[in-house]
């Protein structure tokens, strides 16, 4: 280790920055008058599933070595996470695992609940090193596989996900293989074969109503992107009908409804959904379209701008893509949305990132940065028709 | 295996929707000298995890379930704080309990003051609130001092942070360390009885094994300049290596050490075994001597945005506190060393009594006896 590495690891230790205090979002803080005023609505108040997660926590609490409680605990909270969007129980879950978390000899099933955790806070390397640890000690674990290849094709290594796929063949049903294959196949010059695989096996019966609608929801990603827009609008539908509160789904329907210039549509769809950040973004865009929603952009303009103060604030890196959409439609700062994009474009590269990185480039008339979207398109063979009229457009 | 598949599923599903927000709390510290007021909002969500506020269990927090756990909350919060001047805790009490809303929901505002014994340049901030409910929880402080504010984050990788001593500039800055570096020399007495251990002899010579009065003030004065000098390479050595991270030694063996080295130095006048090459015995003790300035530095803190000055203006401090008794001993020694008091008197009695200090500090930082403190509740 050099000398000026440690004096670096040493001014490393704390990271101080100058901050203005206007952006505060709090009000003043208050006295309640009322003793019976209720104050927070927790969220177990609507939802048997958590009043359960919450029960179960207290039973860890008491054993907190106790594998099996630990491992239901956090099962159930990353499940809960993905349900509410609440990323407090993704916390809840590491906590629950805290006992093998850090540990060299954690047992594979902690390792497998790692990776997913890592993966939802976008720690993509921390969980393909999790998961390539599960697939040398055993090659069929297909949950792994599967994960594994979700998270490769997230950044962009598609041929490394379409292998885990292929391996998976053996040990899933031919949807959830189809499924696995879709995205890293149709974003790799190979959308009509990906998508035709994918409508084979939906015809095939007796799959359950939750890999179905994963299935649908993918076709009709891929039918948005080769424009065929009628297609997208049928499966975005059945999709809906299987799981109408799922918010991956309604954030994927609701920027294709957007793209069509359908933004009405997206009130409907999105309005009871406002403290999911990503749904709220899309309600956001819709409405700065619609004159007779100005009073409701204008309040939800300012709770955005305020959500990304606070996430930025604690250091958050999560929410760059919505941010940079954020920065570049509503704001009209395109060189902050550009600079978000690119940060972005690091670490994550599904069609949506290469988007909002053309978008923000094109209005920041950044050259380099689109040409590093064409070359991406050339290489990977992308076949997204609304991408590449944008990258054509800017020429 | 296919229902586990299943909510994995979902789980692979969700990469993109990321909402409502992470656990994080809002500490605002504001240091007037020594003393320090504050403020701390915590999301009544988080606090009914760790301690159950909803205690009719039907899924709501009212003011009145939240004033019922106040006494709790607060012994929780503040278990979880400690903010520390100078190597000494400073007390903190909350002072009023007031609710505020953030983007996520309601929260808990502790407003609360301390007092630091022990003022000093910066703060060292330990913060390990809600670690072991939600290892995501962040705390987002935000410090004030002399009308600018910082802000820091918390989190679990990093719940030990250093604040304040940025403020003023760099130039106010290098000046608070070099003063606390004077200070240190002047208050550290075993540094000091070292130092005066190898320099009472220097005004004399050895000869026929009996100390002689030496010749000429130049020669007087190369002798304490080889001591002073070596001395200070070796504690400037180990300073800036335990300072930086480097090397690092428990503190109870090198203050143990330190305190037999003045032994050995003030038993080497009354019996000498090194004469002529007291330097290198400066050299050799002096890397421990660093060790020790380098504990006390810690627990200064030293502040992030200009370690490297900190750490010089440390080290300078030290050697002008150090220069200063030089300065006030050499004419004073080289005056007096013909006289029978100063080589029985001062370097004879004054190297045993040296001896007898330093001994008996050796005793209580080796075996943690408490000796010093049992004589004076006798007399």
């Amino acid at each position: 280790m050099g000398i000026a590495e440690m004096g670096s690891r040493a001014l490393g230790i704390v990271i101080i920055v100058l901050t203005v205090y206007g952006g505060s979002t709090s009000a003043t803080p208050y006295v309640p008058v009322d003793d019976a005023v209720v104050l927070e609505r927790l969220p177990e108040k609507s939802d048997p599933g958590l009043r359960e997660l919450k029960r179960m926590r207290a039973v860890l609490a008491a054993t907190p070595r106790n594998l099996d409680v630990a491992v239901s605990v956090a099962r159930r909270a990353i499940t809960a996470s993905r349900a509410t969007g609440d990323p407090r129980f993704l916390g809840q879950a590491q906590a629950a695992l805290s006992p093998w978390w850090a540990s060299p000899e954690a047992p594979p099933v902690v390792v497998l609940l790692r990776a997913t955790i890592r993966q939802s806070q976008h720690d993509f390397d921390g969980a393909l090193a999790d998961l390539d640890r599960l697939l040398i000690a055993n090659p069929r674990a297909a949950q792994a596989r599967l994960t594994r290849a979700t998270v490769l094709t997230v950044v962009g290594r598609f041929a490394e996900a379409q292998s885990d796929c292929r391996q998976l063949a053996s040990v899933a049903p031919p949807l959830v293989v189809a499924g696995c294959l879709a995205p890293p196949t149709s974003l790799s010059g190979e959308a009509e074969r990906a998508y035709a695989g994918l409508l084979q096996a939906l015809e095939r019966p007796g799959t359950d109503p939750g890999t179905i609608e994963w299935a649908l929801t993918l076709a009709a990603e891929i039918a948005q992107r080769r424009g065929d827009a009628v297609a997208a609008e049928r499966h975005f539908a059945a999709a809906l009908a299987l799981d109408p509160s799922d918010a991956y789904l309604k954030g994927a329907y609701a920027d294709f409804l957007l793209d069509s210039n359908r933004s009405r549509d997206v009130l409907a769809l999105v309005a009871g959904d406002i403290k999911n950040d990503a749904l709220l973004l899309r309600l956001l865009l819709a409405e700065q379209r619609l004159p007779d929603q100005r009073d409701e952009f204008v309040a939800h303009r300012a709770e955005m701008a305020a959500r990304f103060d606070a996430a930025r604030r604690r250091g958050d890196s999560l929410h760059r893509r919505e941010e940079a959409r954020f920065r570049l439609a509503v704001e009209g700062d395109s060189r902050g949305a550009l600079t978000l994009a690119r940060d972005n474009w690091n670490v994550q590269r599904e069609p949506a990132d290469l988007r909002i990185l053309v978008d923000a480039a094109r209005a920041a008339n950044d050259g380099p940065t689109l040409r590093l979207a064409t070359d991406w398109i050339a290489k990977t063979r992308l076949e997204d028709k609304a991408l590449v009229a944008a990258v054509a457009g800017s020429r | 295996m296919i229902r586990a598949l299943m909510t994995i599923f979902a789980l692979l599903l969700a990469g993109g929707a990321d909402a409502h927000k992470p656990s994080d709390a809002y500490l605002t510290v504001e240091r007037n000298g020594a003393r320090l007021q504050g403020q701390w909002d915590i999301a009544l969500r988080d606090l009914d995890n760790a301690l159950g506020l909803d205690a009719n269990g039907d899924g709501e927090i009212t003011w009145r379930e939240l004033k019922a756990r106040h006494a709790v909350i607060d012994a929780y919060a503040l278990g979880r704080l400690r903010i520390a001047s100078a190597g000494e805790t400073c007390p903190l009490t909350v002072s009023d309990h007031l609710v505020d809303s953030h983007t996520d929901g309601a929260y808990a505002v502790l407003k609360f003051i301390g007092t630091c014994p022990q003022p000093g340049p910066t703060l060292t901030i330990d913060y390990r609130l809600f670690r072991d409910i939600d290892p995501q929880h962040r705390g987002l402080l935000n410090f004030v001092e002399s009308g600018e504010s910082r802000s820091v984050v918390f989190s679990e990788e990093t719940p030990l942070r250093v604040v304040g001593g940025d403020s003023g500039g760099p130039l106010v800055q290098f000046a608070t360390y070099v003063h606390e570096g004077v200070w240190h020399i002047w208050l550290g007495f075993d540094h000091i009885l070292f130092l005066l251990s190898l320099l009472l002899p220097a005004v004399l010579i050895r000869r026929d094994r009996k100390w002689q009065p030496g010749g000429s003030f130049r020669a007087a004065f190369i002798e304490v300049a080889k001591v002073v000098t070596a001395f200070t390479l070796a504690h400037s050595i180990t300073l800036s290596l335990a300072a930086l991270g480097v090397v690092s030694l428990p503190s109870r063996w090198v203050e143990s050490a330190i305190a037999l080295s003045v032994v050995l130095a003030a038993l080497n006048n009354l019996f000498p075994a090194v004469a002529n090459g007291r330097w290198i015995a400066a050299f050799a003790f002096g890397l421990l001597h660093g060790f020790g300035f380098a504990g006390a530095l810690k627990d200064l803190g030293l502040p992030t945005g200009s370690l490297a000055l900190s750490l010089a203006g440390f080290n300078i401090g030290v050697e002008l506190g150090q220069l200063a008794i030089v300065a006030l001993f050499l004419p004073l020694a080289y005056f007096l060393r013909a006289t029978w008091g100063y080589r029985r008197l001062l370097l004879a009695g004054g190297s045993t009594a040296i001896a007898a200090v330093a001994a008996v500090w050796f005793a209580e930082r080796a075996f943690d006896l408490p000796l010093f403190a049992a004589l004076a509740s006798v007399s």
